[in-house]
């Protein structure tokens, strides 16, 4: 069960902060203050709605009347508030407490009710922290902040931290203690250490024990200090990091300010451990964000493979059919707007029967009339495709469309202090590849999958076999885009959606349908995923744009050397 | 010789009307814009002379297409790239004119590049202040390119679809990179605000009726030069290549190199287009790589009527007038008569509409 | 060839560059004093394991009318490929006359050191008129530039109308190539080929699809071209094969099988098994 901090935390984390249904009425202009600020929105609400259904009711009244209190103008009694807040076992205090000590606590003017705001656009939203329900927005004059003075912010901290650290919910108290690290007092690293001498959590005791020997590294005595540095060597945290950079700073004299020499080797020592563990997870890192693309292009690609490879045409609209799956997903959401979560299992078979659909048509009413003259096949398509943007375009909107993202896909995997993958990424990865081997099934395994493949070595002779073949162009040609529809729905959840987003993808599908040779799925499978990566492994040194075109321009010649791709497809048939 | 000639302008009637028609445009247009008082019902507007010297650069540019698609059988979705280079050659000059008339007043630097803190001119703009230097730039480059990249190309033998893909990926990567401002062609805004060319005001209804002049001429020259090459038994080649690739090659000749020298040639002359293109609609930016373009000037020359090259004249000017008045009247709809256009083109009239006259013709006699 | 290789052989001293040759006949390489004016040794092409061609070794002597006969898939086509430089080979040789090794060559340049190929299916330039079809095969300098600026000569319209008449199209030389019978079509490949003035010829399949009159025809046509030229035909009609061989080499998964005259071949036990099974 996730906490809010560490949800805040990964949601930072998250590398393309997307945009949520419940913020996208609102229009700002700054992207990631919007964004951040309908995270915080989110959560704040997220937290306490989840802190409400778990609350005992025997303190109920406590807690209400110490929330009450709170509006009180006299110091001293928001004191003794506080304090009794904080005695109450009641997981909705902390979001209160921060609350206050953010100076996001107010009481509305008119019948004194405490809310918890977040400002957005000039105004405030706001939200019951008795129940988490959200309450509408108000402007700053209906509203009375709740005041702190000095006392009573060191009091909330000390509370915050105790609560925090002493919070049955482990993720809490990590979070916790990594915020703590590198500025303890004394008195805070005396409570730590009591602390983590009960804690029974081993990453907490870690991460205590770190934050005790930054402590120490700080004012302990060298000897103190040594220790500290071989306990923190291999750290990744980047406080860490720092505090061990310091050791090795000059003055302007070119003098070290750290006199002791062994200290500064060991420190040297500690960090060189620290950049190789680093660079270890920038590799995984650029690996992952490679495969990442590489499944978004194979997902993009595979239905051209099938319909190119089969038909021997491209079909420029494959884009479009594409955006049709994510429009289809977003269509989806609207119809079903409280169950985000599962909303997105139910769009993958519809957007692979309206895309599917899409398909059959194109093939029976355009592509049939042209067997023979793939050039041509090209043009129309191309025209289907202007006509399919120009119908969402008209139909729908021409602005780009919220698709939210499902709560099970939000968020990050934490694997250390500096590596994170985020869920989407990973599901669509694993997502992409169960879609292939399904695929490779279908084609291996069944009698539509002998067929095409009969079809696509040798139509003439297929046909002679009592092969419909009309039948199953048309059918593979459903397969081909319902699958397209299907990466729609993947898309959809990493980049905006829009009339336009099918059109980035046909030259990219094609290029790796082409390098990994033409009517190979694996041919595809390779192509995809090691395009993807090389995209990603250039971008550090090139940037995102001169990566794209340094890859296309690589194809370019690749072709030329290759006309048959990476696993060509041999024989006296091929050659003509 | 006489009697030859005669041969040789009889064979294309389509293609003389044309001409004709050509002709006299350059002429009765700058007249009728300059001469003919504006209150008279004959005059032209400047706005209508610019028009439709913009729709005789397409003409060109279609041309070019029609050349290697049409007699070939190469479908070139890159073509625009062509185009846009020409014309970002002509706008590198253009752009060197206007001096310290720039709004930040540089007299060497054009604004762009003062706005990006750039020091100096990089090294490929230098000699673009020469209008000689600029205009053998317009055919140098887009050749060049076009040298390289078929060289590669046809020699490795990529034919069909896949050629017609790498060339638009080639535009692609093209636009992308000149949309970068490093590049130094002034990033997302392209070239413009261009003040005069060879000293004379872009602005002044003379300079545009001559430049519709210069279209309309070049444009009729090129035509020359295209049925030249086409009449002449290399364009037999070529169109033997497009009919049956291995059985030239099996006669001895270098399939390759033929398709070569006819792809740079039409590069050079969609370069040409772009080159008459930017001072008359003055502006160029990256947009124009975009390979929506290019594939969008492949159907001028399919409506027109590929292997035809009046056909793909036609073609271009008609397609442009009536988005010109569709989008006029009904902006929306433009885009799905355009996409309509390509799937009733390419289904129903494999020969365009030189196609359908031709069938009528054919019928009546 | 690594790229170092190949600058250090084009800028041997003792050589001149390819493009700065003078335009010279085949006549002036081609030595065929030896006697074979086609040779290929071991010659062996595979198709994702399956092997087309497996260590084929045949040679043609000048002048000779070769017929090849083989099942589907014996590698009669996939030999002709390697021969005219469609195909390269995984392993062998291939020699025109003593000196000129085809393997290095492409498929015009093979063309025109006077090696002639008839395909399989009759492919002529559908759009345009015989005349024309037959101008662009004529042996000529086939150079861009050269091609360009070409006109006819009035002697090079002669050798076209000899050639017309040989092929019997003289009533159509105006028509479009695509509008001709099938048999029409074959016959203006074999005067295309008779265009190129070639040395050796191949011809595939050349009397598929034509009447028992033009069959008779064209085997005529093609024993009055031994001699002068080597032909080289491969044919299924063993009717045809009969009339005009006087060699006969059977192929078989890619290699000679037999070779000898129609006679012995015939009675060869193992031609006999691979073709009646028995």
């Amino acid at each position: 069960m996730a906490s809010g901090l560490i949800l805040l935390q990964g949601a930072c984390a998250k590398q393309e902060p997307k945009m949520n249904q419940s913020s996208a009425a609102n229009q700002i202009s700054s992207g990631i203050l919007y964004a951040s600020r309908a995270l915080l929105l989110l959560l704040t609400g997220l937290i306490v709605a989840w802190i409400f259904t778990s609350t005992a009711l025997a303190d109920e009244v406590g807690f209400e009347q110490a929330v009450q209190q709170l509006t009180t103008r006299k110091f001293r009694d928001k004191e003794k508030a506080v304090k009794q807040l904080a005695d109450i076992q009641d997981k909705r205090t902390l979001p209160v407490l921060q609350a206050l000590l953010d100076a996001r606590l107010y009481y509305r003017k008119s019948d004194k009710r405490v809310v918890i705001v977040v400002p957005i656009d000039g105004q405030y939203q706001l939200s019951d922290p008795l129940n988490g329900e959200q309450l509408g927005t108000a402007a700053k004059r209906q509203l009375k902040k709740i005041g702190i003075n000095n006392k009573l912010r060191k009091l909330l901290k000390a509370k915050l931290a105790s609560l925090s650290l002493e919070s049955p919910d482990v993720e809490v108290r990590l979070a916790a203690v990594e915020q703590m690290l590198g500025h303890l007092d004394e008195a805070q690293a005396d409570y730590i250490t009591r602390l983590a001498e009960q804690e029974q959590d081993e990453d907490v005791r870690d991460a205590m024990g770190s934050a005790l020997a930054l402590h120490q590294l700080e004012h302990g005595s060298d000897e103190q200090r040594l220790q500290a540095i071989s306990l923190l060597s291999g750290n990744l945290s980047q406080v860490v990091n720092n505090h061990l950079q310091a050791l090795l700073e000059k003055n302007e004299q070119g003098e070290f300010l750290e006199t002791n020499t062994t200290l500064r080797k060991a420190a040297s020592r500690a960090l060189d451990l620290i950049s190789s563990r680093l660079q270890i997870n920038s590799i995984i890192e650029t690996t992952f964000f490679g495969l990442s693309l590489g499944s978004v292009l194979l997902l993009a690609a595979i239905g051209l493979a099938i319909t190119f490879g089969v038909m021997g045409v491209i079909n420029m609209a494959h884009g479009e059919l594409i955006m049709l799956g994510a429009y289809t997903t977003y269509l989806v959401q609207s119809a079903m707007p409280n169950y985000t979560d599962l909303s997105l299992i139910v769009a993958v078979p519809a957007a692979f029967i309206v895309s599917g659909l899409f398909g059959i048509m194109i093939e029976r009413f355009v592509i049939r009339h042209l067997y023979g003259r793939p050039l041509e096949t090209l043009l129309a398509t191309f025209g289907v495709s202007l006509i399919l943007q120009q119908l969402v375009r008209t139909v729908i909107s021409a602005q780009n469309v919220a698709v939210s993202n499902p709560s099970w896909m939000s968020g990050s995997w934490q694997i250390n202090a500096a590596l994170s993958l985020t869920y989407n990424r990973l599901f669509i990865f694993i997502f992409a590849m169960v879609v292939f081997v399904a695929l490779l099934l279908i084609l291996k395994k069944t009698a539509l999958g002998l067929q095409v493949r009969a079809v696509s070595q040798n139509r003439p002779m297929a046909q002679a076999m009592g092969i419909r073949s009309g039948w199953v162009d048309a059918m593979t040609f459903g397969l081909g885009s319902g699958v397209a529809g299907i990466a729609g729905v993947a898309l959809s959840q990493l980049t905006n959606v829009g009339p336009n987003m099918g059109q980035a993808y046909i030259i990219d599908s094609f290029m790796v349908v082409v390098f990994g040779g033409v009517g190979n799925l694996w041919g595809t499978f390779v192509g995809a995923l090691s395009l993807g990566a090389a995209n990603k492994f250039i971008e550090p040194w090139s940037g995102a744009v001169l990566a794209k075109i340094i890859v296309l321009v690589f194809i370019i010649m690749f072709i030329q050397k290759y006309p048959r791709g990476l696993f060509p497809q041999k024989g006296r048939s091929a050659e003509n | 010789m006489v009697k030859l000639l005669q041969q040789y302008f009889q064979r294309d009637r389509g293609g003389n009307s044309m001409l004709g028609i050509l002709l006299f445009i350059s002429v009765m247009v700058p007249v009728l814009n300059l001469v003919v008082p504006e209150s008279s019902v004959f005059h032209v507007s400047t706005y209508t002379v610019t028009l439709i010297g913009k729709y005789l650069t397409f003409a060109l540019l279609a041309l070019a297409v029609d050349l290697i698609w049409g007699y070939c059988g190469i479908m070139s979705l890159g073509h625009g790239a062509f185009f846009a280079l020409g014309g970002y050659a002509m706008g590198m000059y253009l752009m060197r004119q206007i001096g310290d008339r720039g709004v930040y007043g540089n007299p060497e630097l054009p604004d762009f590049m003062v706005f990006l803190n750039w020091s100096e001119l990089p090294w490929y703009w230098s000699g673009f202040d020469m209008f000689w230097f600029a205009m053998l730039m317009v055919i140098v480059v887009p050749g060049l390119l076009a040298f390289v990249f078929g060289w590669l190309a046809f020699r490795s033998r990529v034919t069909g679809v896949y050629l017609s893909i790498i060339t638009q990926a080639l535009t692609y990567a093209l636009m992308l990179a000149f949309f970068r401002n490093e590049m130094g062609f002034g990033g997302n805004n392209g070239l413009t605000d261009f003040k005069d060319i060879l000293g004379y005001s872009l602005q002044s209804d003379f300079t545009r009726a001559s430049l519709f002049a210069a279209s309309a001429i070049i444009l009729a020259l090129a035509y020359l030069l295209s049925r030249y090459i086409i009449n002449s038994k290399l364009g037999r080649v070529v169109v033997a290549i497009r009919d049956a690739e291995d059985r030239t090659r099996f006669i001895a000749y270098r399939v390759e190199y033929y398709k070569l020298w006819l792809f740079v040639v039409s590069a050079i002359l969609a370069g040409m287009a772009g080159a008459l293109y930017v001072p008359q609609v003055g502006i160029i930016n990256p947009g124009e790589f975009s390979p929506l373009n290019s594939i969008e000037l492949v159907i001028w020359v399919a409506i027109g009527g590929r292997g035809t090259l009046y056909g793909a004249v036609a073609g271009a000017v008609l397609v442009n007038f009536s988005k010109t008045w569709f989008t006029g009247i009904l902006p929306e709809g433009w885009i799905f008569a355009l996409g309509a256009l390509f799937v009733v083109v390419t289904i129903y009239l494999p020969r365009g509409l030189v196609g359908i006259m031709n069938r009528k013709q054919a019928a009546q006699t | 060839m690594s790229a170092l290789d190949k600058l250090r052989q084009t800028m041997r001293r003792d050589q001149v560059w390819n493009c700065m040759m003078p335009h010279y006949t085949y006549e002036d390489v081609l030595d065929t004093r030896k006697g074979p004016i086609l040779y290929l040794e071991d010659v062996t092409v595979s198709f994702d394991g399956f092997k087309a061609l497996d260590a084929l070794t045949l040679d043609i002597n000048d002048g000779e009318l070769r017929c090849i006969i083989g099942a589907n898939g014996a590698g009669k086509t996939t030999m002709m490929d390697v021969i005219t430089g469609k195909t390269r080979p995984d392993e062998g040789s291939v020699y025109y006359g003593q000196r000129i090794d085809l393997l290095r060559l492409s498929e015009p340049e093979i063309a025109a050191l006077g090696i002639g190929r008839k395909f399989q299916k009759p492919t002529v330039f559908e759009h345009h008129s015989v005349l024309i079809n037959l101008e662009l095969s004529m042996r000529m300098d086939k150079r861009v530039w050269t091609t360009l600026f070409s006109k006819m000569t009035g002697e090079q319209r002669d050798h076209i109308d000899e050639v017309l008449q040989i092929i019997g199209l003289q009533e159509e030389y105006h028509n479009r190539a695509g509008l001709l019978s099938h048999g029409q079509k074959q016959w203006l490949e074999i005067g295309m080929l008779l265009m190129q003035d070639p040395r050796l010829l191949l011809v595939d399949e050349p009397v598929a699809g034509m009447t028992g009159q033009e069959t008779e025809r064209t085997a005529e046509l093609l024993t009055s071209l031994a001699g002068k030229h080597s032909v080289v035909v491969v044919e299924h009609d063993m009717e045809f094969v009969r009339s005009i061989a006087r060699t006969v080499t059977v192929l078989h998964q890619g290699s000679v099988l037999a070779q000898g005259d129609m006679d012995e071949v015939q009675n060869d036990p193992r031609v006999r098994e691979v073709y009646l099974g028995s």
